[in-house]
């Protein structure tokens, strides 16, 4: 018996020891910093972005505390996107996953194999949230593509933002499956807010970035997915036994061609991409823009199509960043060449994989519209109720 | 691709019409009602050919689904819980279809026991939109993949037959 009571004692004193480890391990390493000072001293953990606004890059910097940003799936690419958005001081991020951090996750960046077991959001939210005390974090712990979790997803991105009751300023969709991707077009088309889709291929050899403005680009129910095409042959593509390859490299690119043109997006400074791919076995960047799809099957899309179309367009003045006149670069020691890039193709059909740029394809082709849509209506026989087509169901 | 006995048990399946997702109530409960009609002719097929494999039901929104498929091998029926939620973009995106019990036990599944559809299933599903329901779900989505993992599984000991 007094066997037991000194184990158990020892047992204690143990846990108290990993107990005081963890609380000092969690201390905050910063207090919180009202404003985001420009001056250069090793202790300031904004000196080096502040510096973008002296070389004349961006033009208020701060302003980025004033911006809310909503992450859709905190796996391999969301994960390096929140903590990149974290290091740059935004002003308030909202994570949504429904995932838990799992070893086979360590071949990508950010969580640590200590994570394993707690919920993605929470295990993000206390990394972020020591790396950087001034970024507001909200999580949500659930999947947005059931039918109640998407009103709260909805609520969540318009009513969130910096200001409450205020929508957020940008949607960045990192999730790994169509459905997700679709449930984020939906509610983005719906409310009118401006998102990014992302994603790499499940062979993990490429990746892409898309701006989505809901009436202005193609969203992403106006025509199958823009894929990177990667010229392997189907044949020689074994998937024997495994759903998905990942490399944190790709992941981790991917992560900063959208975290970087939301930053563009978001501060103003720069040209943001529409579409940006890459393909990982011929390092290629396609590049391009898509139109929405004028019969596409979201009539929120087409909603927006309309608004878009009625907007006067500003006329576009190119901001002239760096106004001095020395050339950008009196030197050439390397002779580095400009070459022309691939024209932007704008292709008011919906679109077909030969419209799109070099490099690129559709998923799929999309299906022909079928003309005689209208009689639709009442084929199902209205004599037998749905209770009763229940009850049938359920005693055969 | 699909193979000619699938081709054949899908062209006994009805197609559906009435496009609306959960969120459009009123229409809902049409396609609700196709959804079903479709189904129930689905099992009475597979009851005729001798080939009956699930039962499935679902609460009265219709947006949560459960239910018992079985796969017979070497005369034994292995039975599962299946289930799944239909999502917010259905009909446009499929169901997916999860098997809990067999979650981690193959590298052929998603988080939860979302089984691991082919290539195929996704472009094959959108372009048959509204016309494909659950039940073709089941036959092109979940019935290939029983065919398929089902007797690997059981080869490699992974899962054993229960009496019930």
């Amino acid at each position: 018996m007094s066997h037991a009571i000194d184990e158990l004692q020892a047992i204690i004193a143990e846990l108290k020891v990993e107990l005081e480890e963890q609380k000092t391990s969690n201390r905050q390493a910063r207090s919180r910093i009202d404003r985001m000072s420009a001056e250069v001293v090793d202790s300031n953990p904004y000196s080096r972005l502040m510096a973008l606004q002296r070389m004349n890059i961006v033009k208020e910097y701060e302003r980025i505390r004033d911006k809310a940003v909503a992450v859709v799936g905190v796996g391999g690419v969301g994960s390096v996107t929140a903590d990149m958005l974290t290091r740059c001081g935004i002003g308030k991020l909202i994570l949504f996953d429904y995932d838990k951090v799992e070893l086979a996750n360590m071949n990508r960046l950010f969580f640590t194999p200590d994570q394993a077991g707690l919920s993605k959001v929470e295990a993000a939210a206390r990394t972020l949230n020591f790396i950087n005390p001034d970024v507001q974090i909200e999580t949500h712990n659930y999947n947005i593509t059931t039918v109640d979790n998407f009103d709260r997803f909805l609520a969540t991105i318009t009513e969130s933002g910096k200001e409450l009751g205020q929508p957020v300023d940008l949607v960045l969709s990192c999730v790994d499956n169509f459905e997700a991707r679709m449930a984020i077009n939906a509610a983005c088309n719906e409310r009118n807010l401006n998102w990014f889709e992302s994603g790499v291929s499940e062979n993990a050899v490429s990746g892409h970035i898309q701006f989505i403005r809901p009436g202005d680009t193609a969203c992403f129910a106006c025509a199958p997915p823009l894929v990177v095409a990667e010229n392997i042959d189907e044949k020689t593509l074994k998937r024997e036994g495994v759903c998905a390859a990942s490399l944190p490299t790709t992941m981790g690119i991917t992560a900063g061609f959208l975290v970087q043109n939301a930053l563009k997006y978001l501060l103003n400074f720069g040209e943001v991409s529409d579409y940006l791919g890459y393909n990982a076995l011929n390092d290629f960047f396609p590049r391009m823009t898509l139109k929405p799809n004028p019969q596409c099957d979201d009539r929120n899309c087409l909603l927006r199509q309309k608004e878009f179309q009625a907007r006067p367009k500003p006329i576009e003045v190119k901001e002239d960043v760096s106004s001095s006149d020395e050339p950008l670069h009196a030197t050439n020691e390397w002779g580095i060449e400009l070459v022309a890039d691939d024209e932007p193709v704008n292709c008011p059909e919906p679109a077909k994989s030969s419209a799109v740029v070099q490099g690129l394809k559709l998923a799929y082709e999309a299906p022909e519209k079928e003309k005689v849509e209208e009689e639709n209506v009442a084929t199902v026989s209205d004599e037998t109720s749905l209770e009763d087509l229940m009850a049938q169901m359920k005693s055969m | 691709m699909v193979d000619d006995s699938t081709r054949k048990t899908l062209s006994n399946i009805p197609l559906l019409q009435i496009r609306a997702g959960p969120r459009e109530k009123d229409v809902w409960v049409q396609r609700l009602k196709e959804e079903y009609q479709s189904l129930i002719k689905y099992v009475e097929n597979n009851k005729q050919s001798g080939s009956d494999w699930f039962r499935l039901e679902s609460n009265k929104e219709g947006t949560k689904w459960f239910g018992k498929c079985w796969y017979m091998h070497e005369l034994l029926r292995y039975e599962f819980d299946v289930e799944f939620d239909i999502p917010v973009t259905y009909p446009t995106t499929a169901p997916e279809i999860a098997l809990p019990e067999l979650d981690g036990k193959t590298a052929k599944m998603y988080r939860g026991g979302k089984i691991c559809l082919t290539d195929h299933f996704k472009p094959l599903w959108a372009r048959n939109v509204p016309k494909f329901g659950i039940a073709h779900a089941m036959a092109l989505g979940l019935a290939p993949w029983l065919a398929v993992e089902i007797p690997d599984l059981i080869e490699k000991g992974i899962i054993t037959y229960k009496e019930k």
